[in-house]
């Protein structure tokens, strides 16, 4: 018990420091933070139902006004806001990726990059653009485009959640709660 | 780490958090039913006034909390002005700026302690199936004060990154982060039994 609200604390605060850390340079230099990293992580690592619980968790403290979105966004008006879908999907996103990881068949970096994919992009998209259709009163297929900037950066972060998962499983072979 | 609610007390922050979100959830609905050009018009004028009434300082600080909007309004724009409805693409347009700023209005003027007492209400019909308030509080608490450690370590780490390189940090030391966050994740747990840890509960 102990150990599942440390973990989800612990996780909710990654979310959040990835997104407030100065971007890092990835690969060419495309400039995207580490947030949906973060949300791709909680999956990977903590599995589903711990996932979506430290994912509630950062919710919850954005409501309540910290600024713990990249750009330094929080409070109640980000949930008013043309993203809120996204902001729903987050949790059903790490759900979907922490089920996934969690398919032994594959060995764990193709069912984390898999979970990943589906997860923290198939399943987000689908919230985050229904979000923006629904708040800018467009139909779901003219919102999409609206997503497509950050397809590219969304990729590049789901290999690199897979990879950095099977990185943790070497170092922390115990802290893996995805495949236990 | 800081909030966005602002210190300087105004007349808000003594309306109770609930009524405020009760209030918010009405003008979201009724802003949703809203029929034609003029009712979106007085919505948007309402909200400002209530920005102007609270001083000059309390507007502006509105005002910067509404710059993320900025390239939807213009997707808004561009869509509206190609196929020639604009009076529809500015009434959205008013919509969504009068209803984060409202909601941002909430959230400027309601403490942290006055949210998290909602938010327990909210949560006792749950106790039921087992749910636990201290321990939610428990877990809100963690994450206000670990989130300015990693961030702490993340800078360490990228200082370290600097002093030995001459590329720029990347996305390589979100493993250390991640293990910082795993290992001490560990440590509070057993900082915790230690203490004699949540008692009876599972």
């Amino acid at each position: 018990m102990e150990k599942t609200v440390t973990l989800t604390a612990l996780f909710a605060a990654l979310i959040a420091a990835l997104g407030l850390v100065p971007q890092f340079a990835l690969m060419s230099g495309v400039p995207i933070t580490a947030q949906s990293l973060g949300i791709m992580l909680c999956g990977t690592i903590l599995g589903a139902k711990r996932g979506a619980l430290a994912v509630l968790v950062f919710l919850l403290l954005l409501a309540m006004g910290f600024p713990l979105l990249s750009g330094g966004r929080g409070g109640l008006g980000v949930f008013q806001g043309p993203s809120v879908g996204f902001l729903i999907g987050f949790p059903v996103a790490a759900y979907v990726v922490g089920l996934i990881t969690s398919w032994r068949l594959l060995p764990l970096i193709w069912a984390a990059l898999a979970g990943a994919f589906f997860g923290g992009i198939v399943v987000l998209y689908v919230f985050g653009i229904w979000g923006m259709a629904l708040m800018l009163e467009k139909s779901f297929l003219e919102a999409a485009p609206l997503a497509l900037p950050f397809l590219v950066g969304d990729l590049i972060k789901a290999g690199l959640a897979a990879l950095l998962t099977r990185w943790v499983a070497l170092l922390r072979p115990m802290a893996l709660l995805s495949r236990r | 780490m800081l909030t966005l609610t602002l210190a300087p007390k105004t007349a808000l922050h003594i309306v109770p958090v609930g009524a405020k979100l009760l209030a918010l959830m009405l003008f979201g609905l009724a802003l949703g039913f809203a029929p034609s050009w003029p009712w979106v018009l007085a919505a948007v004028l309402a909200v400002a006034v209530l920005y102007g009434a609270m001083g000059l300082k309390f507007a502006w600080r509105g005002f910067q909390l509404l710059r993320p909007l900025w390239p939807f309004l213009l997707v808004l724009a561009l869509w509206h002005g190609f196929t020639d409805t604009k009076l529809l693409g500015l009434m959205i347009a008013g919509k969504l700026v009068a209803m984060v700023a409202l909601a941002n209005c909430v959230t400027l003027t309601s403490r942290f302690d006055a949210l998290l007492s909602v938010i327990e209400r909210l949560f006792t019909p749950f106790k039921k199936l087992g749910f636990s308030p201290e321990i939610l509080a428990l877990t809100l608490a963690l994450v206000v004060r670990f989130t300015p450690v990693l961030l702490d370590k993340a800078a360490i780490l990228r200082q370290a990154w600097r002093a030995r390189s001459n590329k720029r940090p990347s996305w390589r030391l979100i493993l250390p982060i991640s293990l910082a966050a795993l290992d001490d994740a560990d440590h509070i747990a057993m900082a915790l039994r230690a203490r004699g840890g949540f008692k009876g509960q599972d």
